[in-house]
């Protein structure tokens, strides 16, 4: 197990920047997520870290060795790569004793590491099998399993789950979780998934356009987003945003929309009154109440079973309310809603979070 | 409706037929005078089977003629040729397939240029050159100058091969802890052995059946390959018409077993290699 | 401080000449044998198109400038087989091309047994071209051959000769040949080209109410285009070069009547063992096909801006 550090990492290919200088430690032990939109640069940086990339400028450490000039193979880390990557002529045991078969380990070493591998994934019983006859399920086991076989200072995952089905993801992301725990083994794992990211990290690392947007717990990015982008991508449905005109007013303060409608803030916030920012609310924190202050006119109705999510319309902006109120599938024309003041964001002219 | 389907059908498969048996009857009719003894040759002239059959032509030719000698002097170049190319094309192939290098460029279009010049061109250089150093008249020299001829369009064939195998496998076994070459031989090569049967079959039959360099490169009978023999045969003894149509049958076999080999790979290769023939 | 920072700093730059030569070793030993059997002879090639090379005669080799190239000029043998190789280049090509279409369209729709008609249609493309010319020149041979009966039969001939010694008709047994032998590659080429078109494609156009030949016309021809185009454009190049069947079947003859520049190189080498002489035309051979090529090129350019 071991620490990792990333210090001023830069990359490029060719004269394409992908990575703008990426700063983060990552603790011994500790499962971190690097989560965002395609293209922003979380897989090239974890391919960085297993060397499957050159650094173009910055340093990598792990466990305080600088590891930027040294092959994939002598950084003693694994990978489970999106396509599982198991080589197709070979026996699941063999997949699973490549790495250690290439170090020369003994035979009664291979055989007791493979076999506390197998029963800890339940692979016991294909173990002769060629990946072929293995169904996409038992192929992500095989994959774990090959990379835990040799206890190595980390884990490397790329995205392991975007290939299985939607119930087998759930299933594999409870598993994962559960050998971390049992591993404590230190993991970055990459996802676009914001629920995976939730669900398994210690913490996120939320990324964009080759830059890091924020770093934190999945409870922190959820209640604090660093910005615009955070607050954008981690949750479903989606923040709700308002553009408008930030205006102190006595001891409050309000935001002035483009119809000339206001919304109140409640108190006053750190930035010059009559500079543009961005009102934003999660759907799951709008009241609806008949004593509401806004009104909300309903456009559609999307039951989902466990909750329903409202397409509704204030001050001719469009916006989501999730609510767990079945009354609210046949609502009427109109309802009556409340934007609690201490669930707003706000953010600035630069779309970064303003207290 | 169904009359005019039907009609349609009959007539696809009788144009089928026709392009099948346009396409057999020449190696038919070479089998048929192969079997025919002499006596009845002329007599029974146009005669789809001849009334007595006979395998005297190719006892003949096994037994008392140099076609022996041609066969083995043939499957020697063609063998050695097809085993040298595959392994240096694997290793082009793979460099063309898997690293970007400033001179990939340069690589490719040298081998795309091999592949349009008019090969007549090189037979009296290549004579001029081979024989001061002893290469000439010999199976060596001619094994050097096939591979160096087919070695590009096989780099081409072996390239799409790698192309189809995920860069994933590579990178899982260098993290394992391989190197790279390590991951080429005992990943990569093993999921790549259709293609490189394919390409040892093409390049086989490549060298089997050339003829030009191998008539001004070899003079003697003692290194003579098949087409040479055959060659010399013909222009000899243009009368035994039996005996080299069964040389001719015996010349037929490698290369249709190694077709048979690569006919799955026939498009793959000819889309890898359209240059080539 | 500095004596451990050393190696350090030597390190990186081992590991990157290590990681920029690696490509290079798995290319180099391909590349070596290219340059010296391939491009070696080339140069070789071109510079004796201007000297006077004769293998038996040990007094040769000296530089004689553009002599070749005058001798050349007033060769009638030399354009007679130029024009030769236009016929035979354009016949076998065009003839190739078209049967290969027909063959390829054939076994583009599925049916029972097609694996196996597939493996039998291809079978003459796995025939050595030697042998191929050999087993025409036999079936050509009215002694042994059925062809002259049957054409006089058919009341094609007036009598069963063979057409490989009558100057007018020579150049047909060849071509013939040729046909049968490359009718495979262009029906393969074609036929990977017309799996790549999508189906739904033709069921779109179907249900649009296109009938077959509204779905040839719009859907197959623009796609086999590209494949059709380049296809033809190498296997003219290379049939132009190809000069085994030539060789074999006529060798140039009956009075050059079958003779391509292709087969004229390889006679002034092979018979006459004239390097220099053979070098030259193999150069203006070259310096043809290039103009071809880039003429092919340059037309297709000016089309697609058209376009």
């Amino acid at each position: 197990m071991a620490s990792i550090d990333i210090h001023g990492i830069r990359k490029s290919f060719g004269t394409f920047p992908v990575l703008h200088g990426v700063d983060l430690t990552i603790r011994d032990g500790e499962f971190i997520v690097l989560v965002g939109p395609s293209g922003c640069g979380k897989s090239t940086l974890l391919r960085m870290i297993a060397g499957l990339e050159d650094v173009t400028a910055g340093e990598i450490r792990i466990d305080g060795k600088r590891v930027n000039d040294l092959a994939p193979k002598d950084r003693d880390i694994a990978m489970v790569f999106q396509s599982y990557a198991l080589y197709p002529h070979m026996s699941v045991a063999d997949n699973m004793s490549y790495s250690l078969r290439l170090r020369r380990s003994t035979k009664e070493k291979i055989a007791s590491a493979v076999g506390n591998a197998a029963s800890k994934l339940g692979l016991d019983p294909l173990l002769e099998r060629r990946p072929r006859a293995l169904s996409g399920g038992q192929r992500q086991r095989v994959a774990m399993g090959r990379a835990i076989v040799r206890q190595p200072k980390a884990f490397l995952f790329d995205e392991p789950l975007s290939n299985l089905d939607a119930r087998l993801r759930e299933q594999m992301r409870a598993e994962i979780k559960k050998l971390h725990g049992d591993l404590r083994a230190t993991s970055i794992y990459v996802t676009h998934d914001q629920i995976e990211a939730m669900t398994l990290a210690d913490r996120i690392v939320a990324m964009h356009a080759g830059v890091v947007q924020q770093v934190g717990t999945p409870l922190d990015l959820y209640d604090r987003p660093a910005n615009l982008f955070v607050a954008g991508f981690i949750g479903s449905p989606g923040m709700n945003f308002f553009e408008g005109r930030y205006v102190a007013s006595g001891e409050g303060a309000e935001l002035q929309l483009a119809n000339g409608a206001t919304l109140p803030l409640g108190k006053r916030l750190g930035i010059e009154s009559g500079s543009v920012a961005t009102l934003g609310i999660r759907p799951e924190h709008v009241v609806i109440a008949d004593g509401g202050a806004l009104e909300a006119k309903v456009d559609l109705i999307e039951p989902t079973g466990f909750g329903i999510i409202m397409h509704v319309t204030i001050h001719d902006i469009p916006m989501k309310i999730f609510t767990l109120d079945r009354a609210m599938l046949n609502p009427g024309p109109n309802v009556r809603v409340d934007l609690p003041r201490d669930k707003l964001h706000l953010f600035g002219t630069e779309g970064t979070r303003v207290d | 409706m169904r009359t005019s389907k039907l009609l349609l059908t009959v007539a696809h498969r009788l144009a089928i037929l026709a392009y099948i048996v346009v396409a057999l009857f020449p190696l038919f009719w070479l089998l048929k005078v192969s079997v025919t003894p002499n006596d009845l040759l002329y007599s029974e002239g146009v005669r789809m089977w001849p009334s007595r059959a006979t395998f005297e032509h190719y006892e003949f030719v096994i037994a008392h003629s140099a076609f022996p000698t041609f066969f083995k002097n043939s499957l020697i170049v063609a063998g050695s040729t097809a085993i040298a190319v595959t392994i240096l094309a694997s290793l082009a192939g793979y460099a063309l397939s898997r690293f970007n290098f400033r001179a990939k460029y340069w690589i490719v279009a040298l081998m795309l240029i091999t592949q349009m010049f008019p090969l007549v061109m090189l037979v009296a250089p290549i004579f001029k050159m081979l024989s001061p150093l002893g290469l000439t008249n010999s199976l060596t020299g001619l094994v050097i100058v096939y591979t160096a001829f087919n070695v590009p369009f096989a780099t081409f064939l072996m390239q799409s091969f790698f192309d189809g195998i995920p860069k994933d496998l590579e990178e899982a076994a260098m993290i394992d802890g391989a190197t790279q070459f390590v991951a080429f031989r005992q990943i990569i090569l093993p999921l790549t052995l259709p293609g490189i049967a394919a390409t040892l079959g093409f390049v086989f039959t490549a060298a089997w059946s050339e003829l030009l360099f191998a008539l001004m490169l070899i003079s003697g009978n003692d290194a003579a390959t098949f087409p040479v023999g055959l060659l010399t045969f013909v222009s000899k003894f243009s009368v035994d018409f039996g005996q080299m149509m069964a040389a001719g049958i015996l010349a037929l076999i490698p290369a249709c077993l190694f077709f048979l080999l690569i006919q799955r790979y026939l498009v793959q290769g000819l889309t890898a290699g359209a240059v080539k023939g | 401080m500095t004596i451990a920072a050393h190696p350090q700093a030597v390190r990186p730059l081992k590991k990157r000449i290590a990681d920029a030569s690696e490509p290079y070793l798995y290319s180099a030993p391909a590349l070596i044998l290219i340059i010296t059997v391939m491009l070696v002879p080339l140069a070789l090639g071109i510079s004796y198109a201007f000297r006077d090379i004769q293998l038996l005669n040990p007094l040769s080799g000296g530089f004689i400038g553009l002599d070749h190239f005058r001798a050349l000029s007033e060769d009638q043998a030399f354009f007679r087989a130029l024009r030769n190789t236009l016929w035979w280049t354009g016949a076998s090509v065009f003839l190739q091309f078209l049967f290969g279409l027909i063959l390829a369209l054939l076994l583009d729709k599925p049916f029972a047994g097609r694996g196996i008609a597939q493996a039998l249609v291809f079978l003459p493309w796995a025939v050595p071209s030697f042998l191929a010319g050999l087993n025409w020149a036999w079936l050509f041979n009215p002694v042994i051959g059925p062809l002259p009966h049957w054409m006089y039969a058919l009341g094609i001939m007036d009598a069963p000769n063979n057409i490989l010694s009558d100057p007018h008709l020579a150049m047909w047994g060849p071509i013939v040949a040729n046909v049968w032998w490359g009718i495979p590659f262009f029906a393969i080429t074609l036929l990977a080209a017309l799996q790549a078109i999508p189906r739904d494609l033709y069921e779109a156009a179907s249900i649009d109410g296109a009938g077959p030949v509204q779905r040839f016309l719009s859907i197959t021809l623009p796609f086999l285009a590209p494949t059709i185009a380049i296809t033809i454009l190498l296997r003219t190049v290379w049939i132009s070069n190809f000069a085994d069947l030539i060789v074999v079947m006529t060798n140039g003859g009956p009075a050059d009547r079958t003779q391509i520049v292709a087969s004229y190189i390889f006679t002034q080498a092979f018979k006459r063992l004239d390097f220099g002489y053979a070098s030259a035309i193999a150069l203006v051979l070259l310096v043809l096909l290039l103009a071809y090529s880039m003429l092919i090129v340059l037309l297709r350019q000016t089309l697609l801006n058209k376009g």
